[in-house]
C-alpha cells in the first residue's frame, strides 16, 4: 500500500467519524436535552432543580447526596437503590435482578439505570442523604471521669451538621505507634442537635482498644479529626407520654442529647433517666443533670450505683439499673425506653421494661 | 452495471420472496428474543425498519460518493457499521425521549440494533447488486418491512400459544423455531411470483 492510499484512508475515516460524531452531538443536544426539572425529596422536604438527562445516581452525586454505589453505574452492584414515588418510567431489564418483589411494592429503583428526564419524587432515608464526611478540629479535650473523656469538635468553617439526638458517628484514628492503618469507630453524639457547628463524643478508654487508645493517649487539641455521619436509627419517636432512658458508661452520650432534644424543642414528655454506675467516680454529668431536674420538673435523674465505696457516702439508688427499673417503673403503658450501653446491661434492662409490658415498638436501643 | 429491475419488485421481493428473516435467515438473535410480547415485536420492528431506511440511504450515498472514487472498497464494512452505530444512538436517544416505555421494554435489543445482521445485510446486498439510489431505497424498506412482517407474525402466534396446552419439550425457544419453520416453508409459496437475489 502506498503513501497516498493510506493518506485516504486516514483521510476518509477521520471525515465520516467526524461527521458521525457532530451529527451524535448535534442529537444529542436536541433530543437528550430535558431542561431544568425539580426533584422532590422525601415528600417536599428538599427541592432540587436539576438539569435533566442524566442518570439519578449521577444527578443526585452532583446535587451532593451521595448513594452508595460500588459498581459506578453499571448496575452490577445493586447499592444504588431509591425509591422513586413518580417520573422513574417502567423498571428496566438491567433492574429487574435487583429488585426482589417487596422493593417492587416500595418503588425501589436503580438510580445509576433510571435517566431524569421529568420532575420525580424520591424518597431518600434521612440518614443517607445527610452522611458526610468532615475534616474537623479538637477543641476541647476533657476528663469526665478516670476513663472518660470528653471531646469537643469544631467543624470546618462553614459546614454545619444536621443530625437527629441519638445518632452516632465513625470516628476514624491515624495511625500511631504500632497501628500502622486507620481504624474507625463509632460514638454516639453526645452534643445538643441544634448546636450544628460542633460535636461533642464521649470516649471511654477500652484496654488495648485500637481507637480508645489513641483518644486517650495520642490525640490533643488542635489536632484534626476526621468524622463521617450521623448514622442510626436510635432517636427520639415521642410518640407517648414518658420516656424511661436508661444508660450505663459512655451510653450516657446519645442520652443526653436526646435529653436536651426534648427540652429544647418544648416537649410535653416526662423524662427518667436511670443512669447505672459501679461507683461514685463513674458518675458524670451530675451536676448539670441536677440542675436540668431543677429547671426542668419533666425530668429525674437517677444515678444508680451498683457498687459505693463507704468513702462515697452515697445517699441513692444502691443497686443494678434493674433493681431501680423494677421499683420504679410500673407500666409500660404510654412510655417509650431509651436505651444506651453495654450489651450485658442492655439486655437485662429489655428483659425486665418486657415483663412491665414494653414491646420491640416502644424499646430503642444502642448497643456497643 | 445496475441490475434493470423495477424498483417496485424489489420492493415486493423483499418483503415476500427474499424476506430477510424467513428466506435469508438474518436477525434472527433479536427476532427470538423479542417476540413474546407483540406491543414491543411491533415496537422494534418499527425501529429495524426505519434504521434500515436510513442506513440504506445514507450507506448509499457514503458508498457511491466517498467509498468508490478513491476505490478504497476495504473501508466498506467499517465505515457501514459505524453508520448503522450512529443512527442507532440517535434512535435510541429519540425512542427514550418520545416512547420511554417502549424503550424500557426493547432494553438492551435497542443497541444491539446495531449488530442485527439484517441491517448489515441489506446495506451488503445492495451493494453486491449494485442497485441504485431508488432500488436501494426500496430494497431497505421493503426487507425492514419484511421483517417487521415476521417478527409480528411470531409474536402474535406466541402470545396466541403462550396459554396453549403443549408438550413441555416444545415450549419457550423450540416454538419459536418450529413457528419460524412453518412460516419460512409458508413463504416460499411467494417464490413463483419473481425472485430477486
Amino acid at each position: 500500500m502506498d503513501f497516498q492510499a493510506i493518506l485516504k484512508t486516514v483521510g476518509i475515516l477521520s471525515l465520516v467519524s467526524a461527521a458521525l460524531s457532530v451529527i451524535i452531538s448535534i442529537a444529542e443536544g436536541v433530543l437528550n436535552n430535558y431542561g431544568i426539572v425539580e426533584l422532590d425529596i422525601n415528600n417536599g422536604k428538599k427541592k432540587l432543580q436539576v438539569k435533566g438527562g442524566s442518570s439519578l445516581l449521577s444527578t443526585l452525586a452532583s446535587e451532593k447526596i451521595f448513594i452508595p454505589s460500588a459498581c459506578g453505574g453499571k448496575a452490577t452492584c445493586g447499592l444504588c437503590k431509591v425509591s422513586v414515588q413518580e417520573g422513574a418510567g417502567p423498571l428496566l431489564m438491567t433492574e429487574e435482578p435487583y429488585i426482589t418483589p417487596e422493593e417492587r411494592k416500595q418503588n425501589m429503583r436503580l438510580s445509576c439505570q433510571i435517566k431524569v428526564k421529568t420532575n420525580m419524587k424520591l424518597l431518600i432515608p434521612e440518614a443517607l442523604f445527610n452522611i458526610r464526611e468532615f475534616i474537623c478540629e479538637l477543641v476541647e479535650i476533657e476528663d469526665m471521669t478516670y476513663d472518660i473523656k470528653r471531646l469537643r469538635m469544631k467543624l470546618p468553617e462553614g459546614q454545619t451538621i444536621d443530625f437527629k439526638a441519638g445518632q452516632f458517628m465513625q470516628f476514624y484514628t491515624k495511625p500511631y505507634g504500632k497501628v500502622k492503618e486507620e481504624v474507625f469507630r463509632a460514638y454516639s453524639i453526645s452534643s445538643k442537635a441544634t448546636e450544628k457547628d460542633h460535636l461533642e463524643l464521649l470516649i471511654r478508654l477500652v484496654p488495648n482498644g485500637i481507637c480508645t487508645t489513641y483518644v486517650h493517649t495520642v490525640l490533643k487539641v488542635g489536632d484534626k479529626v476526621r468524622l463521617s455521619g450521623p448514622y442510626g436509627d436510635f432517636y427520639l419517636r415521642g410518640d407517648c407520654e414518658e420516656l424511661i432512658m436508661i444508660a450505663g458508661g459512655s451510653g450516657l452520650a446519645p442520652i443526653r442529647s436526646l435529653v436536651y432534644d426534648v427540652i429544647e424543642k418544648g416537649l410535653p414528655h416526662k423524662m427518667r433517666f436511670f443512669f447505672g454506675a459501679n461507683t461514685l467516680r463513674d458518675l458524670y454529668y451530675v451536676d448539670e443533670f441536677e440542675q436540668i431536674e431543677k429547671d426542668y420538673p419533666q425530668f429525674k435523674f437517677i444515678p444508680c450505683l451498683a457498687r459505693p465505696e463507704p468513702s462515697d457516702n452515697w445517699q441513692g439508688v444502691t443497686g443494678f439499673v434493674t433493681v431501680a427499673l423494677q421499683d420504679q417503673v410500673d407500666t409500660g403503658e404510654g412510655k417509650e425506653a431509651y436505651l444506651c450501653g453495654s450489651p450485658g446491661m442492655l439486655d437485662a434492662c429489655i428483659k425486665i421494661l418486657k415483663e412491665k409490658g414494653f414491646t420491640d415498638e416502644t424499646i430503642f436501643y444502642d448497643k456497643f | 452495471m445496475t441490475p434493470n429491475i423495477n424498483p417496485l419488485i424489489i420492493f415486493i421481493a423483499s418483503i415476500f420472496t427474499s424476506n430477510m428473516i424467513l428466506s435469508n435467515f438474518l436477525g434472527m438473535c433479536s427476532y427470538l428474543s423479542v417476540s413474546s410480547e407483540y406491543k414491543t415485536a411491533n415496537g422494534l420492528g418499527m425501529a429495524v425498519t426505519l434504521v434500515l431506511v436510513l442506513t440504506t440511504a445514507i450507506n448509499w450515498l457514503i458508498y457511491t460518493y466517498i467509498i468508490v472514487p478513491p476505490e478504497l472498497y476495504y473501508l466498506q464494512y467499517i465505515i457501514f457499521i459505524m453508520v448503522i452505530a450512529a443512527l442507532v444512538q440517535i434512535l435510541e436517544m429519540g425512542l427514550d425521549r418520545y416512547s420511554p416505555d417502549l424503550h424500557a421494554k426493547l432494553g438492551i435489543f435497542l443497541p444491539l440494533i446495531t449488530v442485527n445482521c439484517a441491517i448489515l445485510g441489506v446495506t451488503l446486498f445492495m451493494v453486491i447488486r449494485h442497485y441504485n439510489f431508488v432500488q436501494s431505497l426500496l430494497f431497505g424498506l421493503g426487507s425492514g418491512l419484511g421483517w417487521w412482517l415476521a417478527i409480528n407474525m411470531l409474536a402474535a402466534m406466541r402470545e396466541k400459544l403462550a396459554s396453549a396446552k403443549l408438550p413441555p419439550g416444545v415450549k419457550g425457544p423450540a416454538l419459536s423455531f418450529i413457528i419460524t419453520g412453518i412460516m419460512a416453508m409458508a413463504f416460499i409459496g411467494f417464490s413463483g411470483i419473481f425472485t430477486i437475489q
